[in-house]
Formats: structure tokens, sequence, C-alpha cells
């Protein structure tokens, strides 16, 4: 039995076409994901991303906790309502999870994780605090959906749904959130484009849903979700990293804090085994095929493997995350099986695409 | 789901149409288009390469997935229609419409091996 989210019956009425996302029914593209793509890219979409879950810590250890269990340094966080990408290792330095962790006081602090690693999550962040001892309390809020309103009008379209969120979010910068009432408005993506993502009660979000769409916000699967996020360079768990990958050989160094004297988990397996490998971007230059994901990479300086690839609508050709050896540079030339064939890809540094623009040559 | 009466079809989802000249169209069906998404890769086979029965013979691929295109009969393939790999896309726009390339069958009456529309639409719809 899959799980649902509380716009299900939403997906359904616009003809989404619906697929097993990790043991939840989600919508994968509602017509062309490509359509969907640019409608982000120029205008504005949203997704359903309810399946994510918001876990609140509430408690006067928050901060001690936090500064332990996460590999970016939450003490960053001091203006109320900002919030920070950081990821959650283990003890040998491998990417339990990636997540935003939004600063509400100092004994609230929310994360929001990745759908299929939530119990995961919560069952690692349970035993964390055991060990820990603190004052905290952890609380998972199913209660919540999430929707992701993303692209140049984003903001404008919610403001405009929305009209009395205008003025508390209008000076906000990105990376920080507001609470007003029971909804939470972060201006954070998964894109790179602008936009908001909004929790709320999981009742209010059918009829959020649909004034949004009535304000012209075009509905956007996971599938244009995939290639927005990857045109933007950002990670996906399971892909570009996981629990035996080191966030820095996964190109995740700018977030992890080793400065100072602050111990984490993950740390010390950290500094012992020091960086190995990068991510980079690959544009495939023949019409050959399209990059995908577990395809080897053959460089002068040794073997690499595609982790995330795919069809790129604004370039128009297929792009690709890869982890490959340390010597390689943008610019070179490397080889990919593609099938049963060798192409040729430029090596790019990522991102592909922010705010509309390609960034690549 | 579209599934044209005058057109076969195979449990892997290409449809074919016999022509004129007793040569075989094929393509992939509706069901199989709307399931990949947009397409945006098309490989077709060599034109005189001979292919058995449900061998895969071209490849296509959305921004999702890759996915085999598969000899419907044993036969040789005597054209493959180049305009179309330029412009994939089509292949969502009017998948029975997008022939993708046409076959000499070893043996004609394998033609009546294949599904029906109506064999095919139960079989696209379990």
């Amino acid at each position: 039995m899959l799980k649902t989210t509380p716009l299900n019956a939403a997906h359904r009425a616009l003809g989404a076409r619906m697929v097993d996302f990790g043991g939840w029914d989600m919508p994968v593209n509602y017509g062309s994901q490509i359509e969907e793509h640019q409608a982000v890219r120029r205008d504005a979409g949203m997704f359903d991303v309810s399946h994510m879950l918001a876990v609140d810590l509430h408690g006067a250890g928050v901060r001690a906790f936090l500064r332990f269990a996460l590999a970016n340094a939450t003490d960053k966080l001091r203006d109320p309502g900002g919030a920070l990408y950081s990821c959650m290792l283990n003890h040998e330095g491998g990417v339990i999870d990636d997540l935003i962790v939004y600063f509400f006081t100092d004994e609230c602090f929310r994360l929001v994780v990745n759908a299929g690693r939530a119990e995961n999550d919560l069952a690692w962040l349970g035993s964390l605090k055991e060990g820990f001892g603190a004052e905290l309390e952890l609380r998972p809020r199913r209660d919540l959906a999430m929707i992701a309103v993303q692209g140049p009008n984003a903001r404008e379209r919610v403001w405009q749904a929305l009209p009395e969120t205008r003025a508390a979010t209008a000076a906000m910068r990105a990376f920080h959130s507001v609470n007003l009432g029971e909804m939470m408005l972060a201006r954070t993506g998964y894109t790179g484009e602008d936009g908001f993502e909004l929790l709320l009660p999981a009742a209010a979000a059918e009829g959020l849903w649909r004034q949004l769409l009535g304000c012209g916000v075009k509905p956007c699967g996971l599938g244009a979700r995939d290639t927005l996020r990857l045109e933007a360079g950002m990670n996906l768990w399971g892909q570009d990293m996981d629990e035996s990958v080191s966030p820095l050989d996964a190109g995740l160094a700018w977030t992890v804090d080793l400065d100072g004297a602050r111990d984490f988990v993950g740390k010390a397996a950290l500094l012992a085994r020091p960086r190995s490998r990068q991510l980079l971007g690959l544009v495939l230059a023949d019409k050959g095929g399209v990059l995908r994901g577990r395809q080897k990479v053959s460089t002068p300086e040794g073997e690499g493997v595609v982790t995330s690839g795919t069809f790129s609508p604004s370039l128009g050709r297929s792009i690709a995350l890869a982890r490959v050896p340390l010597g390689v540079k943008a610019g070179a030339l490397v080889q990919v099986s593609v099938r049963d064939r060798q192409l040729t890809a430029k090596v790019v540094k990522p991102p592909f695409v922010r705010n509309g623009k390609i960034l690549i040559n | 789901m579209k599934t044209p009466e005058h057109l076969k079809y195979t449990t892997t989802h290409e449809w074919i149409r016999t022509e004129a000249d007793g040569t075989l169209a094929v393509g992939i069906t509706d069901h199989a288009q709307a399931v990949l998404g947009d397409i945006v890769f098309l490989e077709l086979p060599p034109v005189g390469k001979r292919f058995g029965r449900g061998e895969p013979c071209a490849v296509i691929e959305s921004v999702k997935a890759a996915s085999d295109i598969n000899m419907p009969v044993a036969g040789m393939v005597v054209a493959a229609n180049d305009a179309l790999a330029k412009a994939p896309e089509q292949v969502n726009a009017d998948a029975y419409a997008a022939w993708m390339f046409r076959i000499k069958p070893d043996n004609a009456a394998d033609i009546g091996g294949l599904l029906d529309a109506a064999a095919y639409a139960g079989h696209a719809e379990k």
C-alpha cells in the first residue's frame, strides 16, 4: 500500500501520471515534463513535496545537539528564520542524509529531510539523542504538507494567492523563513530558481494548491524536479552521495565545517580520510544518447562514474554529475560508456543553469 | 490510450502496420510514449541488418529512461526514419504517425502471431 500526500486527489484530478516514488504515490508529470521544467525556469511552477518530512526539535539542548549531529555549523544560524543546508553523517563520515535546518528560536529548530530517509533519520537522531543525554524532544510533523513554488515569478504568484503574506516576506532574503499563523514560508528550493517552500497543515494544502492553480502556477511533477535540480548542480541523496560516500568526495565540502574545535559526528573520519574524488559536471558532446547514473567515465587520470544524468531541457543536450579523480579539470574531454558505445563528454563545473541563465559554454 | 484497429501490436508496446508492398512499418504505441514521457533520443537500426523476433534493434530515450525497441517478427530492416531521429519529440505528438523503421519479414505469416488492438489494449491496461 503506497503512502499518499494530502494532495493525492488533486494530482489525479489534474491527470497526473502517478508512480511509486520510494513507497509514495507521487506525480512524475502531468503532461510534458519538459514544459513543466520550462515553466519553472521562465515563470512559476509548483511541486507537492509533502512526502518530505519536517522534524521539529524542541528543548534547551537543541543547539548543542545540532552542533554535534550535523556536519555544517548550525551556529552560523543567528537570525530567527535563518536556514542552512547540511549533511548528517555517520561515524564513518558517510552521508546519512542531506537536509535543510531552520532556526526558529534557541529552543526550537526544524529539519526538513528526504522522504526516503525519514524513518532512518528519525531512528538515527533518536539514537544520537540518547547518547547525548540533552533535554531534547523530536517531533516528526506528518501533520504538515509541503508545496514548493518555484520560478522567477513564484513569489509574486504566492503573494497573489496569499496577499496577507506579502508584507512579512517581501524583504526576506534567500535561505530565510517566517512562520505566519500555521504556515511556514521559506525562501528555499531545489530548482536553482527563486521561490518559496510552503509548509502548512495537511487539511489546508488542497485549498492552497487550487488558489495557486488559479493564479497561473503550473503543477510540476517529480520528473521536472529532477531535471531542474540537476541543471542547478544540486545533489540527490542515493545517487550523488550515500552512506558510503564522504561529502568531501561528493562536491559537498562547502557544507562541511571542519574549522575550529567543534566536534561532530563523522568529523574524525573526514579528517582521517582526506578528499579523494570530486563531483563535476558533464555535458555530452555527441548526440548519441543520454547520460544516466552508473555509466563508467574514462579520464586520463583514471576512472569515474556518472552519479546522476539526464537530458537538460535548458541546454537541449544531455548533462550529468559524475564522481571523478581529483586531477580531472573543467574543459577536459572524457569518454562515457553509454550502452554499448563510448561517447565524448566535456567536463564542466556545475551548476549548469541558475536563475534562468545557462552558466556553462 | 489510443489503439487503432488497423494496426497489430506486441506485448513490448510496438505497433506494426502492413504496407502496400508487404513490408512492415514499426513504431511504439501511444501507451508507451505516455509512460516514457518526453522523448529526446532515438537510435534506429542499420538498414540491411537482420534481427530475430523479439531482438532489441533500436533504442528510445526519454528524459526519464532508456528503452529498447524490439523486432516484432524476424526479418531485415529495409528503411529507417532518419527524419524522426532528428525530431524524436514527434513520437509524443502522434505515436502512430511516427514510424521508426520498416522491415521485410522473413515469413509474412508471422504477422498472424501479433496482437490485435483489443488484445493489446487488454495487455496495456494490466
